[in-house]
Parts: C-alpha cells; sequence; structure tokens
C-alpha cells in the first residue's frame, strides 16, 4: 500500500469510528424525540442523558479528526468539496452546534418549559445532523465533487444517492442508539423501559434495513461507479451488514441486548466500509483518486505520527472512559 | 491610508465576494470561542488546585467549590467545544485559497490539538461523572491530563497563527507549494512566545473572570470562606499572569521591527520615519495626518527599539497595497496595552495592601474593581487578537498569501453571517440563563441539581396519562 493509501484508511477508520459512535449519540435523540410528554418520557429521557452524557464530546472529536486529517492530507479535496457541499455542511454544523450546546443546557435546567425548550433543540438536530451528513457523503460517492473549483450547490447533495445517503444515516444512528439504550435499560434494571425501546428498536432496524437494500436500484443509475464497487468488491461486506442486521433484530427478540451492540455496530460498520471499498480508489468519485489527491509526502508521514500517537494516547483513554460507563458502579445514579 | 480610502478601498469591486462576509465570520466565530478555549486551557487547572485543598486537606468547603466549578465547565466546555467545530468547518468553508493551497504545511498542528481536544474530552466525560462513582485521590487526578491537553492544544492552534504571521517548512517555485516540511511550519520561529503570550492571557482572562464572580458575591454581602476561596485562587492565578504578560508582550513586540515593520507602524500610528520615535498615545488618522494624539517623545523609540535614537519605520516605507487598516489596529493594540497595564498595576496595589497586613476585599472599591477586571481581561484579549490579525492585513499568510487571494467567491456568505449571529445570540442566552439558575439553585441550598424531567421530579403530563 502506498502512503497515501495508509493515510486514506487512517482517514476512513476515523469516519467509522464517527459514525458508530458519534452516530448512537445522534441516534439517541430520535429516540428523546419520541419518548412522548414530560412524565411519559422521563424515564427514557433521563436514560439518554446518562448513557451519552459522559461520552459524546469525545465521540463527537472523532470529527475534528476526519476533517483535519482530510484537509492535511489532502487539502485540494478538502477545499472543493467544502465549497461545493457548503449547503449541507452547513447544516450539518448547524445541528452539531444546536445539539451540543442543547444537551448540556438541558441537564441544568431550571425549569421543565427551559428543559422542553432545549430537550426538543437537543432532539431534532440530533435527528436533522446524520441527514445531512449522509447527503454529503452521498455527493462524493455519486461523482458530483468536482477535483477543483465548486461543483453544483444544490445538485451535489439533492440527489438520489444523497438522499438516500441522509436517509440511511439517520436509520443507522437510530439503529445503533436503540441497541445501546435498550442494553443500557436491561443493565439498570427497568423492565418496562426495555420493553417499549426493544420495540421501537425493532422497527427503525426493519426499516433502515429495508431503506439500505432498496438503495441499491437507484444509486445503479444515479451512481454507476459506487454501485458497480458495491455488487463487485464491496459485495460481501453487503451480506455481511444485512447478516448482521438480521442476527442483531434476533437478538433483540430473544432478548440478548448485549450481545446485539456488537451486531449492530458491525452491521452498520459493514455498510460503511463497503462504502469506503466500493468507491477505492477514488477519493472524489470519477474526479480524483486518493493518490492523486495526496498533499505533500512529508506531512502525510507527519499525520502517521499523530495517527500513531492517537493509537498509545488516545485509545487507552477512551477505552478506560467506555469501561468505566459501562461498569456497575456507574450504572445506577 | 485614510478613512475615506479604507471605505472605498471596502466599497470597490475588486475583492472576492466571499471575504468581507469571511472577514465578518471569522471575527464573529472565533470572537466568540476564544473566550470558551480560555476556560478549556486555565479553568481545570484552578478546578485541580481547589479540589486538591478540598481531598488532602479534608476541606469540605473547597470540595463543594471543585463540584460547583466542574459543573460549569461542563455547560462552558460544550459550547466551547462546538463552537470550536465550527472553525474547523469555516477553514474550507471560508477560506478554500488557503487550505486548497496550504493545507498540508499548516495542518500538522491541527491533528495534534485534535489529538489534546480527544484527551481532554475523554478526562472531562470521567470527571464530571466520576463524582461519588470513582476513589477520590483517583477522581482527583483525572484533572491533570485535562489540564496538560489545554496547554498542548494552545501550543498547536497558536503554532498555525505563529505560521501566519512567520510562515516556514515550504517554497514556492513558480508559483506552486513545494518542499513542504510540516515540522518546520509547526515549530516556526515565533511559535513560541506567541504561544506563551496566549498562554497567559487566558489564565488573565478566566482568573479575572472567575474571581470577579465572587467579588460580586462578596459585594451583595455573602463573604463566607466558599466566596473567600473562589476568589483567592483564581485571582492567584491571574495575578501572576497580569504581572508576567507585559514582560512576554514586549518581547513578542520587539521582534516586529524584523518580522512586520507595517504592523508595528500601525501600532505606532507612525507615519513616517522619526528619529527618535515617540510614543503617540491615542489620535485617529484623518487623510494622512495624525489627529488629536498625544506624543510622549523617545519612549516609541525607547519601548519599540529598545533605543533612544533608532526609529520605528514609518507607513511611508510600505508600499501602500502592503498597508494594514491603520486605526483599528493602531487603537486595538492600544486598549490592549492600557488594559493590560491597568490590571497589572491593579494586581500590584492589591498585593502590596495584603503585604501591608490590610484586607482588600474589606473595601468595596476593591471588589467593584475586581468585579469589572473580567471583562475588562475579556476586552484586552479581545483587543489584543484584533491587533494582530488586523495589523497582518492585507496578508493571511505573511508576505506570501494575501486576503483576497485565500477567500471564496461565495457572495451568499451574508445569510451564513446573519444565521450566525442568531445562533450564537441564542447560545450565549442560553448558558447565561443556565449558569445564572445554577448559581441561583445553589445559593438556595440545593447541590445536586437534579434534570426537572428526571426521576425525583414531580411530573405530570397535560395528556391524557398522568403519572405513567
Amino acid at each position: 500500500m502506498s502512503l497515501p493509501v495508509v493515510v486514506a484508511a487512517a482517514l476512513f477508520l476515523g469516519v467509522l469510528a464517527y459514525a458508530l459512535l458519534a452516530g448512537a449519540d445522534f441516534g439517541s435523540g430520535f429516540f428523546d424525540l419520541t419518548a412522548g410528554g414530560s412524565a411519559r418520557g422521563a424515564e427514557l429521557r433521563t436514560l439518554v442523558d446518562h448513557s451519552i452524557g459522559p461520552v459524546w464530546e469525545a465521540n463527537h472529536v472523532w470529527l475534528i479528526y476526519v476533517l483535519v486529517t482530510w484537509w492535511t492530507g489532502f487539502p485540494a479535496t478538502f477545499a472543493s468539496a467544502m465549497s461545493t457541499l457548503i449547503l449541507p455542511m452547513l447544516l450539518a454544523l448547524l445541528g452539531i452546534v444546536l445539539r451540543g450546546a442543547a444537551f448540556a443546557f438541558r441537564k441544568y435546567s431550571a425549569t421543565l418549559g427551559q428543559a422542553r425548550l432545549f430537550g426538543a433543540i437537543f432532539a431534532g438536530s440530533s435527528v436533522i445532523t446524520p441527514f445531512f451528513l449522509g447527503t454529503v457523503a452521498g455527493g462524493i460517492a455519486s461523482g458530483r465533487v468536482p477535483a477543483r473549483g465548486r461543483g453544483d450547490l444544490w445538485s451535489s447533495w439533492l440527489n438520489p444517492t444523497s438522499l438516500f445517503g441522509g436517509a440511511i444515516a439517520v436509520g443507522t444512528c437510530a439503529f445503533l442508539a436503540g441497541t445501546f439504550l435498550v442494553a443500557d435499560a436491561t443493565r439498570s434494571g427497568n423492565a418496562g423501559l426495555t420493553q417499549q425501546l426493544r420495540r421501537r428498536t425493532l422497527a427503525v432496524g426493519v426499516v433502515t434495513g429495508a431503506v439500505v437494500f432498496a438503495a441499491l436500484v437507484p444509486i445503479t443509475h444515479d451512481s454507476p461507479t459506487l454501485s458497480r464497487g458495491l455488487s463487485g468488491r464491496a459485495a460481501p461486506l453487503i451480506v455481511l451488514s444485512g447478516v448482521a442486521g438480521v442476527a442483531t433484530l434476533v437478538l433483540l427478540l430473544r432478548r440478548r441486548p448485549h450481545v446485539a451492540r456488537f451486531t449492530a455496530a458491525a452491521a452498520v460498520a459493514a455498510v460503511l466500509l463497503g462504502w469506503g471499498v466500493a468507491q477505492y480508489p477514488w477519493l472524489l468519485v470519477d474526479q480524483v483518486t486518493v493518490t492523486q489527491g495526496a498533499g505533500a509526502t512529508a506531512t502525510l508521514w507527519g499525520l502517521l505520527v499523530a495517527v500513531g500517537l492517537a493509537g498509545v494516547i488516545v485509545l487507552p483513554a477512551l477505552a478506560y472512559l467506555f469501561r468505566l460507563t459501562q461498569s456497575e458502579s456507574w450504572t445506577h445514579s | 491610508m485614510g478613512v475615506h480610502d479604507l471605505a472605498r478601498q471596502l466599497l470597490t469591486g475588486d475583492d472576492p465576494a466571499g471575504l468581507m462576509p469571511a472577514r465578518e465570520q471569522m471575527a464573529l466565530s472565533l470572537g466568540w470561542h476564544i473566550v470558551l478555549a480560555c476556560f478549556g486551557v486555565a479553568f481545570p487547572t484552578m478546578i485541580f488546585v481547589v479540589h486538591r485543598r478540598g481531598v488532602v486537606r479534608d476541606d469540605p468547603v473547597a470540595l463543594a467549590l471543585a463540584q460547583r466549578w466542574s459543573k460549569v465547565s461542563a455547560v462552558l466546555f460544550a459550547i466551547g467545544a462546538v463552537s470550536g467545530t465550527v472553525l474547523s468547518f469555516e477553514m474550507g468553508l471560508l477560506w478554500p485559497g488557503l487550505m486548497g493551497r496550504f493545507g498540508d504545511v499548516l495542518g500538522l498542528p491541527f491533528a495534534f490539538e485534535g489529538l489534546s481536544f480527544f484527551v481532554e474530552a475523554i478526562f472531562l466525560g470521567i470527571y464530571l461523572y466520576g463524582w461519588g462513582r470513582m476513589p477520590p485521590r483517583r477522581h482527583l487526578l483525572m484533572v491533570l491530563p485535562m489540564a496538560a491537553a489545554g496547554v498542548v492544544g494552545t501550543f498547536c492552534v497558536i503554532s498555525v497563527n505563529a505560521w501566519m504571521n512567520a510562515p516556514a517548512g515550504f517554497r514556492i517555485v513558480d508559483g506552486r507549494v513545494t518542499d513542504v516540511n510540516p515540522w518546520a511550519a509547526m515549530f516556526n520561529s515565533l511559535v513560541w512566545l506567541q504561544f506563551t503570550h496566549m498562554w497567559v492571557g487566558a489564565y488573565m482572562v478566566v482568573g479575572f473572570v472567575v474571581s470577579g464572580v465572587y467579588a460580586v458575591g462578596m459585594l451583595r454581602g455573602r463573604r463566607d470562606a466558599h466566596h473567600r476561596l473562589g476568589f483567592s485562587v483564581p485571582f492567584a492565578f491571574a495575578s501572576v499572569a497580569a504581572l508576567v504578560q507585559p514582560l512576554v508582550g514586549h518581547l513578542l513586540g520587539s521582534t516586529l521591527v524584523d518580522r512586520q515593520p507595517a504592523k508595528l507602524a500601525a501600532f505606532e500610528l507612525a507615519i513616517t520615519t522619526e528619529s527618535p520615535s515617540p510614543l503617540r498615545v491615542g489620535g485617529l488618522l484623518v487623510n494622512d495626518q495624525v489627529r488629536g494624539a498625544l506624543d510622549i517623545p523617545v519612549l516609541g523609540s525607547l519601548i519599540a527599539r529598545g533605543s533612544f535614537t533608532e526609529p520605528v519605520p514609518g507607513l511611508d516605507t510600505i508600499p501602500v497595497q502592503d498597508r494594514p487598516p491603520v486605526n483599528i489596529t493602531h487603537w486595538a493594540f492600544q486598549s490592549m496595552i492600557g488594559l493590560g497595564t491597568l490590571l497589572a498595576l491593579a494586581v500590584l496595589v492589591f498585593w502590596f495592601a495584603r503585604w501591608r497586613r490590610r484586607d482588600p476585599l474589606e473595601h468595596r472599591w476593591v471588589l467593584r474593581f475586581a468585579a469589572v477586571a473580567g471583562p475588562l481581561a475579556v476586552l484586552t484579549l479581545e483587543s489584543g487578537w484584533v491587533a494582530t490579525e488586523v495589523g497582518r492585513q492585507p496578508w493571511v499568510v505573511y508576505g506570501v498569501l494575501r486576503t483576497t487571494q485565500a477567500a471564496g467567491s461565495n457572495s451568499g456568505l451574508w445569510w451564513l453571517l446573519a444565521a450566525t449571529m442568531v445562533v450564537y445570540a441564542g447560545m450565549t442566552t442560553g448558558a447565561v440563563v443556565v449558569l445564572r439558575s445554577m448559581a441561583r439553585r445553589w445559593r438556595a441550598g440545593q447541590t445536586d441539581l437534579p434534570s426537572p424531567y428526571g426521576p425525583q421530579a414531580q411530573l405530570r403530563d397535560a395528556a391524557t396519562e398522568p403519572g405513567r
């Protein structure tokens, strides 16, 4: 593997981590939004607070990692993608800002009225953010971001691939979050909440799975390059994703949510990895390959140093955080 | 350049459509974020000192204070994290000409900044939720990685700004960027001094703001141990920082004459080269004439050049197209110097009185000054950034890339600016409302601040299913 490909792989690893970890945080906004009135939704909202509170900021940093690695490693493509996809990028950014701020504000609200306002902002922005990030992925994957300069401001993200990308992002985030929340609710011993969450997660899972496989049809016409990859090289990953998705549903039905967390993550990771493998060697599909888009060699080596340091410093710390939040003494408030 | 020229330059159609809105957008979002970034850098150290006192001396007042500060930091760091993310997006959205050409030169420090942001976010999560869930001493230690990450993060971000002032680590051959050495770019000649200046500045801002909060409490008659500790720890940090800062700033400024003579001339409002140069206090440049300035002879040469005779080179030595907007730069610079000096003198007087065994906190005017010292420190910081950023114009990368070349052609950015103003105003209001309500509930004797929709709250839906 050449140096640019290694850096691109590290970049994509960041995309994966962000999609899985921050995706689950965003997805819990879906359950928060649909939890019902203040009294009926109190337990679920408290569970959401408790399960994403300690981790959301750390998970959010994966996005920074992705952006920084992109503009440092592949600067020209970053500039053209940002110029072309400025609208969905800004809408996603708005969602990120509102989600983070409103989540922190809600937790320390003095009155129920304030908590309702901040809660609605938190939950609503959690749902829309993955959608816009999904349209960005669709714009790149369907070859609508030019190598240099600015592509079309609207059709670059309002097209079949982008819209399906957005829908898939919202669905997978909610599916992940649902599975994690069922596990959290089970661990805290709340049978009623577990039951309610399990039902809704199953529904989300079925719908999302259907959307993913339905998307394969319009993509054939809209993004031929991506489609060829998906039905060729990446086909095993798409199959794997389907199998893991079905396994998750079965495990949820059989009340094994702790194992279901892993199959759910595997299902989502396989879809994303399928996208990455399908569009390889393109960085911007049909426009720029990974090698063509790479920045200076010395900088790519520098980035690998940063990635190595992340492996040594960040990953153990992250593992410690996750181990603590999943431990018995942290489960009960 | 006079006011008329400046206005004409602003209104001419030569600039790309995305330039002015991008400038204003950057000023707003960076000016807003920088205050919160200061909290990310300096607050963990202060929390550590207070928390450690609580653990080591078994001091319940200190422990309660540390716990409150950690809750405040949960709110501040959340909006700091998201407003920092805004800046990451803006690098590409507003300045495609900078990022597309120089992304691989300047990007590496950002990668390391990302790592320190990771560490800070991870240990913030552990620290915030670790109260009562971890052994006390181990819990205390969780603050240290946050504090260290704040320092590293400052270094990395400032490294990029220092690179914009003193570009290094690349060559331009036939208009193409080549021979990129990101390490030389990161460790450019200016980074250490500029980092120190900002790092010390962060302690001034946070120290004065937090101690000011407790000064207000004492003014309202709450003179308990809680308020005295809440005042004295941040004020001690702010005092050291305020006394060190003039020295650091002076060292940084004395390199200007070789590095950025145009910026120095604008700082000093030096239109022509005078030997020796006066220190020009106040004043405006109107139609190429300085109006209303107070000149103190020789002092300009003495401060800027360390000499009784060496002059500050005048703006007339700089080609017209390479001159920064003079009046903004001059006033921002002098506001920073004036306010910084005022704060340094004030802490000197305070500690002198303490040394003479008087309690300055008995005097209401001392408390009043301590209360406004926070906003003054923020103003000092913002002035400093305006001075250095506007003073570097018309360059974004000094001597290499003009700001006009970095901007895009998107005139729709004015809408973005308007939307940003609305969102940031909302976020500021939200933070103020929530923080004030937290303080109110703490004063009323609550400690845990449960969420109003939590299991302890008595809730009833307006809908048909009460209490389910």
